[in-house]
């Protein structure tokens, strides 16, 4: 049997470079090609770079060029900031007129590749909707969000977020790019955390600010270029995201091996995040304050106890 | 100290012999410094209890708290996918009810035998009040009764509303929807419901008790389809808590709310015009109605799922009317 021939967009990236190099020790993997406008950051071995626009009609010549059965779009951009711009990375992720974020934009893109997947019948098609990745070596908003000494949250809300693992994210790449595994499935790890749950477990101080200001704060902060607050960002930290990973587990058959939590606990400790306060010291003071309570009660109640 | 050693919580450090060989109220190891016994002072077994007393029960409380606010500012606990938090419900959001539930509205419960010890179940409620505290005595009754925690179901407007939306879903509520109620259901949850919905508790205070429309019967689908039996609950004494006499449907408009109510206290007195009446409060929990013995497909005959709507809400109606009856006064 042929080799499989895999050609992956967004290679520069961490998702598409990580898959690259894991297919790399693949031996039945036979030529793997990069498609991106950027060399990858991530070292690998035998895959060709091929430094192409996506948006240009001619990547249809490199697709015919490069012979692949198998093509990975991992080029689908949710971070504007570095694709120079909201308008740059609709045209990125689906050529159309604009109308509303990521989320739009994702829903596009699905579409399209749903009614080339019913064109084609004869191609196996896997549609993957990620939840936030974290991990100590991705780098995405909510990982730099998690950076931030004092966190700015909203007034009133509390989100409920589910993560995925950088490692798992990869291997579920991997098993779709080496499987057959038709259909659409929610990625992420199992079980959500509350927003406030996680910035506390990372020993950060959350901040609340009344929506109404968060889109000024956020342009605000957005303009000095150290974090990248969107509109799109700002509806998450007042609504979050939970879907259901049933057919994960099930029709697809990988069970993330981080939960939400684990995910979590694991970018804290590794990417060896700057906490206000750690859990040793919340235990001191529980300890300490129990200390001076009980002896301020015992003193108190000692010279009645003296009297009788 | 520089050279300080850190100690981790692990297991490793139950070896070390200075520490204490004792565990706190809440079972985590002691953290205190053994004296010769391998004991802290507080954990002295036998002969050291007569030196240093006994944990007081402030001693006890304050440990149990003080504990409480540890796992909330390192995170540590759990929630579901719904964003359950029943830490932070049982320890504080219910503890806060209790008081209404004992003294204001002196919530009196018949019928909990009704109510399985383990298993799902769906609750049904009629729904009253201009404010949903029907559906939050109903929860702490629930929770009184029988040690188990009631998922209610709610419409869109809770959810989106700041501080309220946040704490409906961390005390364990949802959306009203097939998806999560058959979810809720099929993990073994008691599941509360109030299928009258705005029109029940935004009723005018003349209508009260008289049940309304009973939506479509979802409810009933979802019980079909997951086989939880229905248990029809009738809760007297919330009418009375904010008599609606007037709607002002116009601003209700202008707010995005489903209604705008006018009592005789409020908005005449103001705040003062939010304290609820302190009615008689009785919630019965009548015969379940099993819904095991059909098969899912009775979910998909719309006449089926109508008149076994009709029977829980005659159910409910029914035994309103009893108790009404059986109701002192208002107040009594």
């Amino acid at each position: 049997m042929a080799k499989q021939r895999v050609l992956i967009t967004g290679i520069s990236r961490f998702l598409g470079g990580h898959l690259a190099r894991r297919l790399e020790q693949d031996p039945d993997v036979g030529e793997i090609f990069g498609v991106d406008l950027e060399p990858p950051s991530v070292e690998l071995a035998r895959t060709e770079f091929v430094r192409a626009d996506i948006r240009n009609p001619l990547i249809v010549k490199v697709l015919q060029a490069t012979e692949v059965d198998t093509l990975v779009h991992a080029a689908v951009i949710a971070t504007p900031g570095r694709a120079g711009g909201r308008a740059q990375m609709k045209e990125i992720n689906v050529t159309s007129h604009p109308r509303t974020g990521y989320a739009k934009d994702a829903w596009e893109v699905e579409n399209y590749a749903r009614s080339f997947g019913r064109r084609r019948p004869d191609v196996g098609l896997t549609i993957l909707r990620f939840a936030n990745f974290i991990g100590p070596q991705i780098d995405t908003p909510l990982t730099r969000y998690f950076s931030l000494p004092v966190v700015p949250t909203a007034l009133g809300f509390d989100p409920r977020i589910q993560l995925l693992h950088e490692d798992d994210a990869i291997e579920i790449l991997v098993r779709a790019t080496r499987e057959q595994h038709p259909g659409t499935f929610n990625a992420s790890g199992d079980g959500v955390v509350y927003l406030s749950q996680a910035l506390r477990m990372a020993g950060k101080i959350a901040v609340p600010i009344a929506t109404p200001f968060m889109n000024l704060l956020g342009s605000a902060v957005r303009q000095t270029g150290l974090v990248d607050f969107s509109p799109e960002q700002l509806q998450f930290l007042q609504w979050g995201r939970v879907g259901d990973v049933h057919r994960l587990k099930t029709m697809f058959g990988y069970t993330p091996r981080y939960t939400t939590t684990e995910a979590l606990r694991d970018f804290i400790t590794r990417s060896k995040l700057a906490k206000v306060f750690s859990e040793e010291q919340a235990e001191q003071w529980e300890k300490d304050l129990y200390d001076f309570l009980a002896r301020l009660s015992r003193r108190r109640s000692a010279p009645d106890a003296a009297k009788v | 100290m520089a050279g300080a050693e850190v100690i981790r919580i692990q297991d490793g450090r139950r070896a070390d012999p200075q520490l204490c060989r004792g565990r706190t109220a809440d079972g985590r190891p002691c953290r205190n410094r053994a004296g010769a016994s391998g004991y802290c002072k507080r954990h002295e077994p036998g002969a050291g209890r007569a030196a240093t007393p006994a944990p007081s029960r402030f001693e006890a409380d304050l440990e149990r708290a003080l504990a409480f606010l540890r796992r909330r500012v390192t995170g540590a606990y759990a929630i579901d996918d719904f964003g359950f938090d029943p830490d932070l419900t049982e320890n504080v959001l219910l503890p806060i009810l209790r008081p209404l539930f004992d003294r204001w509205w002196r919530v009196e419960q018949r019928g909990l035998e009704n109510i399985p010890a383990s298993g799902p179940a769906l609750l049904v409620s009629n729904h009253s009040g201009t404010l949903p505290l029907d559906a939050l005595m109903m929860k702490l009754a629930i929770y009184e009764g029988t040690g188990r925690h009631c998922r209610l179901l709610a419409a869109d407007l809770p959810f989106r509303l700041p501080f309220v939306g946040e704490i409906a879903r961390k005390s364990g509520n949802t959306l009203a929807c097939a998806e999560d109620s058959t979810r809720l259901l099929d993990a073994g949850e008691i599941v509360g419901v109030f299928p009258e919905g705005y029109k029940g508790i935004g009723k005018p205070f003349r209508e009260r008790y008289k049940l309304q429309r009973f939506g479509r019967g979802g409810f009933v689908e979802v019980a079909l389809r997951t086989g939880a039996p229905m248990i029809p609950v009738s809760i007297v004494g919330a009418e009375e808590i904010f008599p609606m006499i007037y709607n002002v449907k116009p601003l209700a408009r202008l707010l995005g709310f489903p209604y705008f109510p006018v009592t005789p206290t409020f908005p005449a007195l103001g705040l003062l015009g939010a304290i609820p009446l302190p009615s008689k409060w009785i919630i019965e929990y009548g015969e379940p109605i099993q819904t095991a013995p059909f098969t899912p497909d009775a979910a998909l005959d719309p006449m089926f799922v109508f008149n076994l709507t009709d029977q829980v809400r005659e159910a409910i109606q029914q035994t309103l009317y009893k108790n009404l009856m059986s109701r002192r006064s208002v107040f009594f």
